[in-house]
């Protein structure tokens, strides 16, 4: 440990897009965090994170007192730890740290999506995941926004303008590509278009299980589209929860579970 | 969790002998085929086996050739050959590897058994639709292709209690086979011999399922994994002294580990129960990613659909029928769901995985609500792994992955 003697944990989650790396000190508050795309080397892509984190949270890697890792590409954060977790149990960590009641959390990420239920102690009781296809995740907004040629990361802002949503009915991607090309060669409004490939993701995740009261969201797709938390909200009728930096929800957990292994 | 440990796997001695009992059962069937000295039938997994077994055919099961097709890792790539022909690959990838295997003229056989070209061309095909209509068509197929009589029992399905009226339909119907069976075959039913075979199929099932009643143990000897491998003779030859024989050596093994507290998973921390079908391409990389946790898939409806109690020498006909209407696939979700219920309390299981398999909704039995009523019920976890029996063009390694050491971390932290 550096002189500063400052005790830091490190959660990894290498996504199949994106890697999150979260920093947290011995209270458990992110301190530090990176994002990166995670392409075709894992292993840099993780160290690069790790290093920006880092130096976000003013630590060095002497005052890594713990590191965990999780996500697809979780067996190749080998450089700072062996330990990892399913990015279901660091979801649910996380969600209980930061909602410490019984909660659903509704995560979405670039190639899946996720639903998984704690109780009122902080045990998992259920999970789902998508099944095999890009219904309801962020691999259908990104071949959307192409068909749609509009940035995906203007497809918030561009839904929010939206009065009268075009609603899709097919959950295959690429019959939904086809309603609306058929959409735009009659001429709809884009942003009509747009709020109804929101929707079709949400309705996509919402049949997948029943909901607890309390509805946390997170992921990366949720982070950059606050217009889905809203969205979802509307459909299921209560306020749904979101937690300062959604897309590091999976990081903070497995930084979570890294300092209870440190005997926090 | 740590990946590349390798799990050690621990042999059942036995195995050998089953081994060589197969081997002379295929070899027997492909000399009856080729030397034409016996009549050749094949039958549906749990099709009347005994009746034509009495009868001298010698009986030849697609399923387990199906079986063979997707453990051997043929069956995705002989699947498209069928699908092209207009066989859907929505429906039973048994039926469309088998078919697509038979049309690109090779089978597995050959390569396990050297000398056996093709799977033995029949002289009669009898199904009994009790578990699915695509056996039916199965069969119908290569009727046609051979100029063949396809003939057997369209069953009830769906069934809450069997009744005298559901039993009455189907020894009838069973009846109603056999002067068509005796023009084949070219001799006569032998009815001291049936009740014979019937009894020797009774006494097989009995020792059969008191090997499975051996992963009541803790910790259990012997896995489901292992399950799907031992009951080859259980599903090809019941009725026969082999398979008797058999069970009896495998048994004595079993008991003999449960004695010495063997496990078949080294430090079981969790018990599971499997529901629906094996995923047969990945059998061995799913058996290893459940030791590698410590989870021990240890019992299923799948090994326990070869256990016929109704079997009865003295009324061998009706007991036939009522054995096979009283299978787990013929029932209703009501029945299925205190049937699950007792095997979860009887193996003092921890969590339950269903398989839904894309190609086979009779043994996917998560379509219809009954994993959430379960749950409820019993308070026990469950999973739902989407894959399938032999199309591995619908199976993701990666979710499968997930799915399962999230299931087994959830068991374990929530203990
Ligand atoms: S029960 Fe399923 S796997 Fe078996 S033959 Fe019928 S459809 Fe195929």
């Amino acid at each position: 440990m550096s002189q500063r003697n400052k005790a830091v944990y490190v959660g990894l989650d290498i996504g199949s897009s994106r890697t999150k790396v979260a920093v947290i000190d011995a209270a458990g508050h992110l301190i530090g965090r990176a994002v990166k795309k995670s392409g075709t080397d894992f292993s840099s892509t993780a160290k690069v994170c790790l290093d920006a984190a880092l130096q976000m949270a003013d630590a060095a890697t002497d005052d890594v007192a713990g590191a965990l890792s999780t996500g697809y590409g979780r067996g190749n954060a080998r450089f700072i730890t062996e330990e990892n977790k399913t990015e279901i149990g660091c979801l649910a960590k996380a969600g209980y740290h930061y909602f410490p009641e019984p909660i659903t959390i509704i995560d979405i990420g670039g190639q899946d999506n996720k639903i998984v239920k704690i109780d009122g102690s902080g045990q998992r009781t259920s999970f789902k995941m998508n099944r095999k296809c890009a219904a309801g995740t962020g691999a259908f907004l990104e071949e959307m926004a192409s068909r749609l040629d509009v940035p995906l990361e203007e497809m918030n802002g561009i839904a929010r303008r939206s009065e009268h949503m075009i609603k899709l009915g097919s959950y295959c991607t690429v019959f939904s590509a086809t309603e609306v090309l058929d959409n735009i060669r009659q001429g709809k409004n884009v942003a009509d278009i747009v709020k109804g490939v929101f929707h079709s993701v949400i309705k996509r995740v919402l049949e997948m299980d029943l909901l607890t009261e309390k509805v946390v969201m997170s992921g990366g797709v949720v982070a950059n589209n606050p217009f889905i938390v809203d969205m979802t909200a509307e459909l299921i009728q209560r306020p749904v929860f979101v937690s300062e930096y959604p897309q590091f929800v999976g990081a903070v957990g497995a930084a979570l579970y890294a300092r209870e292994a440190a005997g926090h | 969790m740590a990946d590349e440990v390798q799990v050690p796997r621990k042999k059942i001695q036995a195995t050998d002998l089953m081994n060589e009992i197969m081997a002379a059962y295929f070899y027997d069937l492909n000399e009856a085929a080729i030397s034409a000295s016996r009549k050749v039938a094949w039958c549906t997994s749990v099709g009347p086996a005994e009746l034509l077994r009495a009868m001298g055919f010698a009986v030849y099961f697609p399923e387990n050739h199906g079986a063979l097709l997707g453990a051997s890792r043929m069956a995705t790539d002989m699947i498209p050959a069928a699908n092209a022909i207009g066989y859907s690959p929505d429906i039973c990838s048994y039926l469309t590897s088998d078919i697509g295997a038979f049309l690109r003229k090779t089978t597995p056989l050959s390569k396990a058994y050297p000398g056996i070209q093709s799977v033995p061309k029949a002289d009669v095909l009898v199904f009994n639709t009790n578990q699915c209509r695509d056996v039916q068509d199965w069969f119908a197929w290569y009727g046609r292709e051979w100029g063949v009589p396809s003939i057997g029992i369209t069953s009830p399905r769906n069934i809450g209690e069997v009744t005298e009226i559901h039993i009455d339909d189907v020894a009838r119907q069973t009846e109603a086979l056999i002067p068509k069976l005796e023009a084949v075959a070219g001799s006569r039913l032998d009815m001291e011999k049936l009740r014979e075979t019937v009894r020797l199929s009774r006494e097989c099932t009995e020792l059969w399922n008191k090997v499975l009643a051996t992963a009541t143990a803790k910790p259990a000897p012997i896995t489901f994994f292992d399950g799907t491998i031992q009951m080859g003779p259980a599903v090809v030859l019941r009725g026969t002294q082999q398979a008797v024989d058999y069970y009896r050596v495998l048994l004595a093994e079993l008991e003999q580990r449960v004695r010495g507290g063997i496990a078949a998973v080294e430090h079981e921390t969790a018990r599971i129960y499997w529901e629906g079908m094996p995923v047969w391409g990945r059998l061995r990389q799913n058996s290893e990613l459940f030791a590698r946790l410590g989870a021990c898939v240890l019992a299923s409806t799948y090994c326990s659909s070869w256990v016929f109690p109704s079997l009865d020498p003295q009324d061998p006909i009706r007991s036939m029928a009522k054995a096979y209407l009283e299978l787990f696939i013929v029932r209703t979700d009501q029945y299925k769901e205190k049937y699950l219920q007792d095997m979860i309390e009887h193996f003092a299981v921890d969590g339950i995985v269903y398989h839904d398999a894309k190609t086979c909704p009779n043994n996917s039995n998560c379509r219809y609500g009954l994993p959430q009523r379960l749950e409820a019920k019993t308070g026990i976890p469950s999973l739902v792994l989407s894959g399938d029996l032999n199309d591995m063009r619908c199976v993701s390694d990666e979710q499968t992955k997930i799915n399962v050491e999230a299931f087994v971390e959830q068991l374990v932290e929530g203990r």
